[in-house]
């Protein structure tokens, strides 16, 4: 390894005047790149999971072409990788991991939260999903199957998770509401 | 059946890279810290710098990657996300020849 | 050229049983739990850059890329699950 002698922010602080310098990335540049990232959120994948319980050509486009339905909700997609969205069932759960390293459906749900990253995390997940799932507080029935999806390539994955009971005549944005991060990774259920 | 002993785990089996993280025992006894962390500023420029770099065909995520998986096990596992995230960064681009070691040292006073 | 037609869903294959991990500098998309082990494929997924090219910045070719399932459970009998993976087509033989 080399520059060991460095801290990384001493490193950051070298790399950031070398690419100023050399014209490949300006303060400028790198402050409105940061802008557009935080404003990606895990709302966006909440409305998405909201209009495909309430709109069922959506729900259709969404679990067809999951990059289709988030721009059809006016996320910025080009240049990023495809979307593929996997639907829970009443029999059928899906966890989402990356154990080689952090792939996440950035897009639609923001900056990959601190867990996902960790490596208990990752090991876990392909070996005892029940059991993670539990540390999450998700206690699943006994008769319904895990599917874990180990996200090592080119797509990224995200749950379109079961509408829960007691929503029966809400509306998108009620439904969206009640969505969060983790239960479009499958590590939570939403509820009513 | 009883004589037997049981096989050893399979990542310590087979040559595992170390970033390799699936069902690997070491880590199965962790608890999952759930609790939310939010990103700081540091965190922020680094994401958003490699962003930069793989728009303009400076350095793919692929080689991102690779100077991640690079690092020696221990720094690896010590470091947060975005301080490897940096230094592999930094290596990538030293390697590539877009910046010079010499450089980056002197630039980082 | 034409490009040789996608495996369709269902097509069993097993994953090749490989650790270029032993034979230097690599980067692969391929977890090493799954080397050796036997799945199905769930579906075409389309075609990508290589990686392991990529992460050298060296000239990388398209390869067929696949969702293919796996029973956990014969990797590892706690497991209690099955598995979505994405793997390349040089990663795949017949079962």
């Amino acid at each position: 390894m080399i520059l060991t002698d460095l801290d990384e922010h001493d490193i950051l602080k070298g790399l950031r005047t070398l690419l100023a310098q050399k014209g490949i990335a300006g303060p400028a540049e790198i402050a409105e790149r940061i802008v557009q990232t935080d404003a990606a959120n895990p709302g966006q994948g909440a409305a998405m999971v909201a209009r495909a319980w309430t709109d069922p050509p959506y729900r259709a486009l969404m679990l067809a072409d999951g990059t289709k339905a988030a721009e059809a909700m006016g996320i910025p997609m080009r240049g990023l990788p495809p979307l593929g969205v996997l639907e829970n069932q009443p029999g059928l759960h899906h966890l989402v991991v990356c154990t080689l390293c952090s792939c996440y459906p950035r897009a639609v749900l923001g900056y990959p939260p601190f867990w996902y990253k960790s490596a208990a995390y990752r090991a876990k997940a392909v070996r005892s999903p029940r059991a993670l799932l539990r540390e999450f507080g998700t206690e699943l029935a006994a008769e319904v199957a895990i599917r874990v999806v180990d996200s090592t390539a080119d797509y990224r994955w995200m749950v379109l998770p079961q509408r829960p009971a007691g929503t029966e005549g809400w509306d998108a944005a009620r439904l969206a509401a009640i969505v969060r991060e983790g239960d479009m990774i499958g590590v939570t259920i939403p509820s009513a | 059946m009883s004589d037997d002993v049981p096989p050893a785990d399979l990542s310590d089996r087979v040559p595992r890279a170390m970033h390799d993280l699936g069902g690997v025992p070491r880590f199965l006894c962790q608890a999952v810290d759930t609790a939310p962390h939010a990103l700081d500023a540091f965190d922020r420029e680094v994401d958003a710098i490699r962003q930069i770099l793989g728009a303009k065909g400076v350095m793919s995520v692929d080689e991102l990657r690779r100077g991640i998986e690079s690092l020696p096990e221990d720094v690896y596992h010590r470091l947060s996300y975005y301080r490897r995230w940096v230094r592999a960064i930094a290596a990538i681009l030293i390697e590539k020849g877009v910046i010079s070691e010499t450089a980056l040292r002197e630039a980082a006073r | 050229m034409t490009r040789p037609a996608l495996l369709p869903a269902g097509t069993r294959v097993r994953v090749r049983l490989d650790w270029p991990e032993t034979r230097g500098p690599c980067h692969i998309r391929t977890p090493y739990y799954l080397r050796g082990q036997e799945g199905v494929v769930e579906r075409p997924l389309g075609r990508f850059r290589n990686p392991e090219q990529l992460a050298f910045a060296r000239p990388a070719e398209e390869l067929a890329l696949y969702h293919v399932r796996f029973d956990l459970r014969r990797i590892w009998p706690e497991a209690d699950a099955d598995l979505l993976v994405e793997l390349f087509e040089t990663w795949l033989e017949a079962a």
